[in-house]
């Protein structure tokens, strides 16, 4: 056993892995997709754990780094589909090549809603943060239910299969790229000084409304790219897809993991992703053991499995000659 | 004139219901400032607790008698939600609890639609009829909805603002840490306050389930989320914020749907959430909290 920790920990130091890592699972990605090495089966699972790997991490920022509390996410990503799908399905059918251009207009589409709602809401924290994402996610449901030519209730159907595994992947990766440097940069300090002690944090001349704003901006970019994938891989989307039983999903692996953490976010979405698919044959018993889990969790372990932890691949290396002084 | 005065008394009827599901919001809220997401889906189960007792019993019980049964099984359910989920985590963050709060919700509704599917139709449990008052139409059971609530929100009300019980109540929701110094039992105040607050979503269940006889898994949601939008536009914490805003809400639904396409009524009732929310973060006679460092 302690073998095993020691090992771990010396794997933990060796920051040369991750490049490698990188290198290895992207070649995986392209070879698995173009040879039959893998089923479809397998295939559609790993490509939904790479989204919500992406998921878990925007809605970290917001939920774990800047300490606040979304339950909207869904909404953004339902923004992000139904944006992607429209230019692929409807505006520029039979163009693959677009596919790249609608993910980012997917984004952008949540983006800008995201900035609004973050400008006009964020006078309030907590609770009433939590309500006002909880309202923004029925908007946008019952909305999306309205607009007929968007299908309505029924849905857009005959979405084309573009979300392959390298795009997932190559995505996930910029993803948690973009937002590494975005905590470790001044912008992430603000945020975490926001996330201990906000006025404090006013005090010491961080500029705070900003640095919530941007948070949940980048945070509603990425729930709306992740959305725009999803829309590409499951090739039918609908206003009820989109629900607040996806917001929990998303809460799961969020808080199973660990909050403020990147290594926990990655850890949280493969742990729910294979959860959710071997509990699939209980059918509607698998959204009881979920939440289930979520209730546990606070209980016994607050912050989750790697709870406000980094694996030293992820840390800058200054923060890492700090953290050897200290020990 | 007629058409607008027989909406305005399906308003006041949709109103009650909602004040008296959002009073179990409130209640919560102003004693240990956490939203009880789990409540929408109580208040679901009150009417599927109904529907269970009118169905399994041997006789036939007469309304008031289910109306306490119902009181007591979901409010002994809000207590021991207290007890088990809620409780271990009032010292922990703030999030922590309405997360468990939320993922209590899910259990209960989706336990529900595991264990029933479809929707179900209530059963008619006593005889209702119209009357004809100056050419409005108002039936047995709205007058009986309006009539329970008004007695359920002023024996409330009577209960918070007289006993000893609300004194208690009061001051733990003003400052909890102080509360136990005076004496109180904090433990037991806000177990009895989930009993009472659940017990009226539960109520207001089992009322609503015989005026909307369909009833189905997914209540919680749609109907119990709504009069949380009713407690937090009057301001959640405030036991007459909860009556108001339940009174603007039902208003507001029924004259969307009297004018709009019915499928527009959450998209309006959402709306209206984040508009006053926006001009009065606090909800209407709610007041800001005083943070400090």
């Amino acid at each position: 056993m302690e073998n095993i920790r020691r090992f771990c920990v010396r794997l933990a130091d060796r920051r040369w892995i991750l490049p490698v890592l990188l290198v290895l699972g992207m070649t995986f990605c392209v070879v698995a997709e173009s040879t039959s090495l893998l089923n479809s089966y397998t295939r559609f699972v790993l490509t939904a754990m790479l989204v919500n790997v992406i998921l878990c991490v925007s809605l970290n920022l917001v939920n774990g780094y800047l300490g606040e509390f979304s339950v909207g996410h869904a909404g953004f990503m339902a923004l992000g589909a139904y944006a992607s799908a429209m230019l692929t399905t409807c505006l520029f059918p039979q163009t693959p090549a677009l596919f790249i251009p609608a993910i980012l207009v997917g984004g952008l589409m949540a983006a800008v809603v995201g900035f609004f709602l973050a400008l006009l809401s964020f006078k309030t924290r907590g609770d009433y943060l939590a309500i006002i994402t909880l309202a923004f996610l029925m908007i946008v449901k019952s909305a999306l239910e309205n607009i007929s030519w968007v299908g309505g209730p029924r849905g857009l159907a005959g979405i084309p299969t573009l979300t392959t595994l390298p795009i997932a992947f190559a995505t996930a990766i910029i993803t948690l790229w973009v937002i590494r440097n975005l905590i470790y940069s001044k912008f992430g300090r603000a945020v975490v000084a926001i996330r201990e002690d906000e006025i404090a944090a006013n005090a010491m001349g961080v500029r705070t409304r900003e640095a919530k704003i941007l948070a949940f901006t980048v945070s509603s970019f990425f729930g709306g790219v992740a959305g725009a994938l999803l829309a590409h891989q499951i090739t039918f989307i609908n206003p009820g897809s989109f629900d607040i039983v996806k917001s929990t999903e998303i809460l799961v692996m969020v808080y199973l993991g660990g909050i403020g953490s990147l290594a926990g976010s990655i850890l949280g979405a493969v742990i729910f992703t294979f959860l959710s698919e071997a509990l699939r044959e209980y059918g509607t018993w698998r959204m009881v053991i979920l939440p289930l889990i979520l209730v546990l969790l606070m209980i016994f372990r607050p912050r989750g499995i790697m709870g406000l932890r980094e694996l030293p691949w992820f840390l800058p290396r200054r923060e890492l000659f700090n953290r050897r002084k200290k020990s | 004139m007629a058409y607008f005065a027989q909406q305005a008394v399906n308003a006041i009827s949709l109103g009650f219901l909602y004040a008296l599901i959002a009073l179990g919001y409130t209640m919560v809220y102003g004693v240990l400032t956490m939203i009880n997401f789990a409540h929408g889906d109580l208040f679901m189960l009150g009417a599927f607790i109904c529907l269970l007792l009118v169905t399994f019993s041997p006789i036939a019980l007469p309304f008031p008698i289910l109306l306490v049964l119902v009181m007591l099984i979901i409010g002994g359910l809000g207590g021991l939600i207290e007890r088990l989920a809620y409780r271990p985590l009032r010292d922990a963050p703030r999030v922590s609890a309405v997360i468990t709060a939320l993922g209590c919700g899910l259990v209960i509704s989706n336990t529900t639609l595991s264990i029933s599917p479809y929707s179900r139709a209530m059963p008619e449990v006593f005889n209702d009829q119209y009357f004809n008052v100056f050419g409005v139409g108002i039936s047995t059971l709205q007058m009986l909805i309006i009539g329970v609530s008004l007695a359920l929100m002023i024996g409330l009300d009577a209960l918070i603002q007289k006993s000893r019980f609300g004194m208690a109540l009061r001051a733990v929701a003003f400052d909890a840490r102080s509360a136990p110094l005076m004496g109180i039992s904090v433990n037991r105040i806000i177990s009895l306050t989930f009993l009472i607050g659940t017990g009226l979503g539960g109520a207001a269940g089992m009322l609503y389930g015989m005026a909307f006889p369909v009833i189905s898994a997914s209540m919680g949601v749609l109907v119990g989320w709504k009069a949380f939008i009713a407690a937090v536009i009057g301001g959640i914490g405030n036991i007459r914020g909860a009556v108001l805003g339940g009174f603007i809400l039902g208003t507001v639904e029924i004259f969307s749907v009297a004018t709009l396409p019915s499928t527009y009524r959450d998209l309006i009732s959402y709306s209206l959430l984040l508009v006053i929310l926006i001009f009065k973060p606090y909800g209407i006679l709610g007041r800001a909290p005083n943070i400090k460092v």
